[in-house]
């Protein structure tokens, strides 16, 4: 069956300047434009964000969950990789 | 109210608030209608929002009302118990919403209009109202661009969509000409730098219209037959009486009922 809605789109919204852009869901929407509005009206009506981003869904390079073994393997192993060998000074936050 | 505001200029000053009111609040029930219906759901949320920023305002317009009449009345009573023949509301607005395309059209004459009005307005000479008319503008910024960009996707998409937004557009245009009457009320507020004269709003809305039908490839209605006539003293089409029907019939089926 042909889906019907609009092309996808993956939303970002920042709560405050300078804070980082998080993922909140995704709309449908024809075009950018209507993208962006829609986010607004659906992630930021109550004046949660004060930037918003949209993605086109199918521009996201993701992992898939075949690559959960090998891809994300921390190598637990090879201890080096975890720098745990020397002493924190006091005071520096971790 | 401040004592130089004359009783004449009071009872010009109501009706003026219940025309901003009115206005807002049946064009904001008729979106509401689109709840649940919206062609998609992320535009039914942004109608849903749309339809709440005109009753939020309506709300503001007739509690100050209330106030300016000081007879006791609140947005409520104005709102739910009064007939058809004392609503103010513009006939374009009361239009039954027949499609997304009529909507839509029907939203952005107003939103247009509103903008200009409300750009007006934030310089009232009565505090309250400039107040009102600066935090209302704010609102309507979105609600243009959204409006907008759906005539231009409309007007500028398929084959049927360019059809349909053209009829609406078509149709809808003759409750265009009451937007920008003056009548005493109108005249004597703006003598007193309260609000602005209707007619004064016409050149640059005519500019951003015909500029967004260009972009849209829609084609400007010319010579059309005006039969809209006197909204602002009552006079409304069959399709006022339906809608009030259904708004009041709970607050006055259970006058006194709280919620």
């Amino acid at each position: 069956m042909k889906d019907s809605q609009h092309k996808l789109w993956e939303v970002f919204v920042q709560a405050k300047t300078g804070a980082p852009h998080e993922h909140a869901g995704s709309v449908h929407a024809a075009d950018s434009e209507i993208a962006l509005q829609n986010a607004r009206d659906v992630f930021s009506r109550r004046n949660e964000a004060v930037s918003l981003w949209v993605v086109p869904s199918d521009q996201i390079v993701a992992s898939t969950p075949e690559d959960e073994g090998p891809f994300f393997d921390p190598a637990n192993d090879k201890i080096y990789r975890h720098p745990k060998f020397y002493s924190v000074p006091k005071g520096v936050r971790m | 109210m401040s004592s130089k505001i004359s009783n004449l200029t009071e009872s010009h000053l109501f009706e003026y608030l219940l025309r901003l009111g009115d206005d807002r609040l049946i064009l904001g029930h008729r979106l509401s209608e689109w709840c649940g219906h919206g062609p998609i759901l992320e535009e039914d949320i942004a109608l849903a929002n749309v339809a709440l920023d005109c009753v939020g305002q309506a709300k503001s317009f007739l509690s100050l009302a209330g106030k300016v009449e000081n007879k006791g009345r609140t947005e409520d009573d104005l709102s739910y118990f009064r007939e058809a023949v004392e609503f103010r509301n513009l006939q374009l607005l009361e239009q039954p919403n027949i499609d997304f395309a009529y909507t839509i059209a029907r939203q952005f004459f107003y939103d247009v209009y509103s903008y200009f009005l409300y750009e007006e307005l934030s310089k009232s000479s009565f505090d309250e109202l400039a107040g009102l008319a600066v935090k209302s503008l704010k609102e309507v910024k979105y609600h243009v661009r959204h409006s907008r960009e759906w005539i231009l996707r409309l007007g500028d998409g398929t084959e049927e969509s360019h059809a349909k937004i053209q009829e609406a557009v078509n149709e809808r245009w003759r409750f265009t000409n009451e937007l920008f009457e003056d009548d005493i009320v109108v005249e004597s507020l703006s003598g007193e730098g309260v609000v602005v004269k209707n007619s004064n709003l016409k050149t640059s809305w005519n500019e951003f219209v015909t500029d967004t039908f260009e972009k849209a490839t829609i084609v400007k209605p010319v010579n059309v037959i005006d039969y809209s006539k006197g909204s602002r003293i009552g006079n409304h089409s069959e399709y006022l009486g339906h809608l009030l029907a259904e708004m009041q019939i709970v607050a006055r089926s259970f006058p006194d009922a709280e919620w």
